[in-house]
């Protein structure tokens, strides 16, 4: 099913947590919501849940077209899952899976029914062998799953999650979102998850929505947004970047259309788009100094800074590169970027 | 025992520390209870069973426990409700009520058994409108159901009677359930319930089925409070209790008249009976508490 948020506004107090905030999330697809603390993406997911209103008089929630902006969470047919899971401390695995068609006072099923459909939903987050703990003997990623087939138990038609993977440790959280992944593939409910972290959106998301400061940013595939940012604020989210002055590339002399920059504009460069060569009287590049070179991993990172202002840019070659290229600290090389986006210099960040 | 650390620990001081507080309680609380027994120790096994078993101090552990056991739990129900209020809304005044819910704590008992009795009295402020209201009220159910001597049972009036009783344990056990309360109720998520409405409870199933549950352990430590004070309770019901013996008479009451006619014997055999008791009431609610929570890892 698909979501439309139209327009939706909302403010505490003084404070814009969604400034006239309009989204379509496609139906089946796996979308991300993305953006720094305080870009407003969990209150539009708690919007879109129920759990919070917009301001009275702002837009419209649709789900597949029908208006539930004033529909009760508990009659929208959505799943939520929150960061530390909400689990029923009080309730064993099985009854905290149980719970909302326990709840149910028309078309109860009967007990035999949940029974099957709880281990049914066991067995496809596979902790089939855990239903009678307690959610204190499990781990994070288990509470997490167990979350999940909780808020899939009623047969939501849209699956929320508020950074599903935030309080888990760096190597549970990718086993999970691969999982996630995965499992989307399987069931294919039209879901729609906060996080913060960039490598986690662009990792598993169909679709990537960038927010910031009450806003949405850019929408589009994961490959869109990181290869054609639209702000210079998604080009930062996104990854490392270095910001150079269009002056400087000007000045450089180096080729592209580089003549069609505004003087005054700034330019945008991921460290893997800078081409590192050795120093030459006249040739094209930025000429910038060495300062540092991190080489533990698979690409050598360097910390260069420029001759002409000082302004410290990063630049990524592969391994082989920095051997063959012979590079010592304070020796000086030319900065040639291979892809640059520019933005006019009013677009601040 | 294995008291001893013979690790080294990174928290110093529990040599120190253990032998403080094993000093302090035994000063503070194991050496008078202690001497209550060994006073009780020189009477013989049937001179103490006859004090203990005698009709007006039987009927006195019968008002005892079982007004302060009525009143703990009225106010844990009551208690809740307060604390509920007080934790999740925001009015004007609230600062206030909430500085109100001390006040038991902190006002001299005898104060307030005073001021309970003149306003619940016959001719007092609430008295006035409330008594003749209980007398017809116990006159009907004495017509109703009239097996059982209700007047006897439930009392006539307010004060100077079973009610005064009741009205002051009460009073003084409020603030022990209100304040273990609140803060567990300040802690728990509103996660919890909001996944409860997303899930589709309504409002009744999610305080029945997800908010009662994890507040039972602290509900019931504050009802263990409000009734273990409310059975030593002296200061406040003497004043209101009528204090008639076999019906309105408390048996801290008792103790005190033992004392007066210089039957010490007589008094720590009445209080070393209520100690046993007292003990035994709390262990079966700890053990009550340890079961409300055993879902909970510490």
């Amino acid at each position: 099913m698909s979501v439309q948020v139209h327009n939706i506004r909302k403010t505490f107090g003084h404070y814009t947590a969604l400034a006239d905030v309009s989204l379509a999330v496609k139906s089946g697809k796996l979308t991300a919501l993305l953006g720094p603390s305080g870009s407003g993406k969990t209150t539009l997911l708690r919007i879109i849940a129920g759990l919070e209103y917009a301001d009275p008089g702002s837009g419209q929630i649709q789900f597949h077209g029908e208006d539930v902006t004033n529909v009760p969470a508990g009659k929208r047919k959505v799943g939520f899952v929150f960061q530390h899971y909400a689990l029923f401390r009080h309730m064993t695995v099985f009854a905290n899976i149980a719970f909302g068609l326990r709840v149910r006072r028309h078309n109860r099923p009967p007990q035999a029914e949940i029974t099957d459909r709880v281990h049914k939903l066991l067995k496809l987050v596979q902790l089939e062998n855990l239903a009678e703990r307690f959610p204190h003997q499990l781990s994070g990623g288990q509470r997490q799953r167990i979350a999940l087939a909780r808020a899939l138990a009623v047969e939501p038609k849209v699956l929320l999650l508020d950074e599903p993977f935030g309080a888990l440790d760096a190597k549970v959280r990718k086993e999970l979102r691969r999982w996630l992944r995965q499992f989307h593939e399987g069931i294919h409910l039209t879901t729609l998850f906060v996080t913060h972290d960039q490598e986690e959106a662009l990792e598993i998301a169909d679709e990537v929505v960038v927010m910031n400061q009450a806003k949405i940013e850019q929408v589009g595939s994961p490959q869109e947004v990181y290869d054609r940012p639209a702000t210079p604020f998604v080009y930062e989210f996104l990854g490392n970047v270095n910001v150079l002055q269009a002056k400087s590339l000007a000045n450089s002399g180096t080729p592209s259309s580089l003549s069609a920059l505004q003087a005054g504009g700034h330019i945008y460069v991921r460290p893997h788009d800078i081409e590192v060569v050795p120093h030459e009287t006249g040739a094209p590049g930025i000429p910038a100094v060495l300062r540092y070179i991190h080489a533990a991993g698979p690409q050598a990172r360097l910390t260069l800074e420029q001759v002409e202002n000082r302004a410290t840019v990063d630049a990524e070659i592969s391994r082989a590169e920095l051997v063959r290229l012979d590079l010592r600290i304070n020796s000086l090389v030319l900065l040639r970027p291979r892809q640059i986006r520019c933005f006019a210099e009013d677009y601040a960040i | 025992m294995l008291l001893a650390r013979t690790q080294r620990s990174v928290l110093p001081g529990f040599g120190l520390s253990l032998g403080f507080t094993l000093a302090y309680l035994g000063l503070i609380v194991l050496v008078p209870l202690a001497a209550a027994f060994l006073k009780t120790a020189g009477m013989s096994w049937p001179d103490f069973w006859a004090v203990a078993s005698s009709p007006r101090v039987v009927a006195s552990f019968k008002v005892s426990f079982g007004i302060s056991l009525f009143a703990a739990l009225v106010n844990a129900v009551f208690g809740l409700i307060l604390a509920w209020v007080l934790v999740r809304y925001s009015f004007p005044g609230r600062r206030l009520v909430d500085g109100l819910v001390d006040l038991p704590f902190a006002l001299p008992t005898a104060v307030a058994g005073i001021a309970l009795t003149a306003i619940y009295a016959q001719n007092g402020w609430v008295g006035q409108w409330l008594d003749p209201l209980w007398a017809r009220g116990i006159q009907r159910l004495s017509n109703l159901i009239p097996w059982v001597n209700w007047p006897e049972f439930l009392g006539v009036k307010l004060a100077f009677d079973r009610p005064g009783i009741f009205i002051a344990l009460t009073f003084i056990g409020l603030p022990f359930v209100v304040r273990t309360l609140q803060p567990v109720l300040n802690e728990l998520e509103p996660e919890l319930e909001e996944v409860a409405a997303t899930l589709g409870a309504n409002r009744w199933q999610t305080m029945t089925r997800v908010v009662f549950p994890e507040l039972m352990p602290a509900l019931i430590t504050g009802f263990a409070l409000a009734f273990a004070r409310a059975v030593g309770e002296y200061g406040s019901v003497v004043f209101i209790a009528g204090n008639m013996p076999m019906h309105s008479e408390i048996t801290p009451l008792l103790i005190i008249t033992k004392l007066e006619q210089y039957d010490y014997q007589g008094a720590t055999a009445i209080a070393v009976v209520m100690l046993v008791a007292s003990f035994v009431l709390l262990l079966c609610i700890n053990l009550l508490q340890k079961w409300s929570r055993r879902y909970y890892r510490f």
